[in-house]
């Protein structure tokens, strides 16, 4: 099942209340995905820093922030629940292997705007952990997670980032998600599940090196066979793809300042003025996308 | 009555709906703040009116008996789903397998309805004001699907007995499905049909498309296929 939820701001009269906005409506898929959650928040910082997510599972905040003032020049590090976001001017072909290096700790994400967070556990447990509440920002994706293929861990939860501030959610199943981590892990792409949706994760990041983020979900059309709502994140907007068969539901709603999806209406109920809102149905096999 | 779903709980409602008295007078509901909940008006039996003020989930009107349904909204996921008798007029637009199953009564959707419209539908009326999407009508077996706008791809895949009008375009046909010659019984049949969902459209406008019933048994031709 899963579900699924995005919200991109077209005007800044929401951004302070991006946060609450995506938390109530992740705590209202909860049926949809029970066993963990996860959201992306981008809030674009002008500056040159780059924003690195980690989740620190088994390491402790003081040993993980005295190695990394030793390694990394850092702009801040703060910590929130089990993750940490670590900001720093140091590029990522730099910090990466850094990070790489330490095995408890797994990088969920990175970018100049994007923060992920993303943990096990019902859906009202993980916003409240990290206080999703009180977040700010221009647009923000979420996703609750009902196990299916892979475990139930931090790693196999979504948003899945492969790329500089990419992420991906998913709902729905891919059949050939094997044979193509093959043919990437080829390319040099890398994984760190042996979850489907990070495979797709991979895919678009490894296509957007030549393409734009319309062109390669539909190019995506013809190379994920299985079913899906996708919606793919980047620094500036969201699109979203569902599979020619159109098993898996999503709807979107649009207003003047906003444009929400979700796998179910339910989810956007609570949204400013959102009775008033265009709410459609996106159509099987076509990308819909929001951004500057 | 005004049932407010943000004061009482849903499954309050939809009992106190199951459960009219058929002596009482009161006969008129109105259900407010649905906020997309599921199954609203689910399983009701009894000659009511109910008029739901806003979008609501999956199943709404689901299996309905006699009752009279107005969703003043979007409805999702199978709307008025094996519904029996009774009609669900839905303002708004509608999600997938709208009417699906549904042996009796009538289904008006003045906005789009979207893929397998009438999926196995047995016996409704399912009059669309909008478009529907793939896999409409899919092993329909009997009743009656009216499309004023275009139809997606497959349309009637694998149809049995139900007749379909269209309007607007249809992208593609599914296996088994055909254009057939409309008739003076058809013509005043679909009048019947769209004076029913207030619509004065002409029924010479239309196309019906009906099965070819080439797969209602076995063709020995096939055989080495199996």
């Amino acid at each position: 099942m899963c579900g699924i939820v995005g919200i991109y701001l077209k005007s800044k009269k929401f951004e302070k209340s991006l946060g609450g906005m995506l938390s109530k409506m992740l705590v209202s898929m909860e049926s949809r995905g029970p066993d963990s959650a996860g959201f992306a928040i981008y809030n674009s910082d002008k500056n040159k820093i780059y924003k690195y997510s980690i989740c620190l599972n088994d390491m402790s905040f003081e040993k993980f922030k005295k190695e990394m003032k030793k390694k990394v020049k850092l702009t801040n590090i703060e910590k929130n629940s089990d993750h940490v976001i670590l900001k720093s001017i140091e590029k990522p072909n730099k910090i990466l292997p850094i990070l790489e290096s330490y095995q408890q700790i797994s990088l969920v994400g990175y970018g100049k705007s994007i923060e992920i967070f993303k943990q096990v556990g019902s859906p009202s447990n993980v916003v409240k952990k990290f206080n999703l509440d009180n977040f700010s920002g221009t647009h923000a994706i979420g996703h609750t997670r009902m196990a299916t293929e892979s475990a139930i861990t931090t790693d196999g939860s979504h948003p899945y980032s492969t790329g500089e501030d990419e992420c991906l959610v998913h709902n729905g199943s891919l059949s050939n998600h094997n044979n193509l981590r093959r043919k990437l892990k080829k390319n040099g792409s890398k994984f760190s599940s042996d979850n489907d949706t990070e495979v797709a994760a991979g895919y678009i990041s490894d296509s957007l090196k030549k393409r734009n983020l319309k062109q390669t979900l539909n190019k995506g059309l013809s190379d994920l066979d299985g079913f899906y709502t996708f919606i793919a994140g980047t620094h500036s907007g969201f699109a979203v793809l569902r599979d020619e068969i159109a098993c898996k539901p999503a709807v979107i709603a649009e207003t003047k300042d906003y444009v929400a999806i979700s796998s179910e209406f339910q989810a956007m109920a609570h949204l400013p003025n959102v009775n008033n809102a265009k709410i459609f149905e996106p159509e099987p096999g076509i990308v819909y996308s929001w951004g500057k | 009555m005004i049932l407010d779903l943000k004061k009482l709980k849903l499954r309050s409602v939809n009992e106190k709906l199951q459960n009219i008295d058929r002596k009482k007078n009161k006969r008129d509901f109105v259900i407010s703040n649905p906020e997309g909940n599921h199954a609203i008006c689910a399983g009701l039996t009894e000659n009511i009116d109910v008029t739901i003020k806003g979008h609501v989930g999956y199943y709404c009107a689901g299996m309905n008996q006699n009752a009279n349904i107005i969703v003043d909204g979007n409805v999702g996921t199978g709307v008025a789903e094996n519904m029996m008798s009774g009609k669900v007029h839905v303002k708004g637009n509608a999600s997938q397998s709208a009417g699906a199953t549904a042996h009796g009564g009538t289904l008006i959707i003045d906005g789009d309805a979207s893929s397998r419209c009438g999926i196995s539908m047995k016996g409704i009326d399912i009059i669309v004001k909008g478009s529907v999407g793939h896999m409409s009508a899919f092993m329909a077996q009997s009743g009656n699907l009216v499309v004023c706008g275009d139809a997606g791809e497959a349309l009637g895949d694998s149809l049995y007995e139900t007749d379909i009008y269209v309007k607007g375009k249809v992208k593609s046909l599914g296996a088994d499905c055909e254009e057939k010659k409309m008739s003076k019984k058809h013509k005043i049949k679909l009048k019947e049909l769209l004076k029913k969902a207030g619509s004065n459209i002409k029924p010479e406008q239309f196309k019906r498309y009906g099965s070819a019933r080439k797969l209602y048994n076995f063709n020995i031709d096939n055989v080495s296929n199996y």
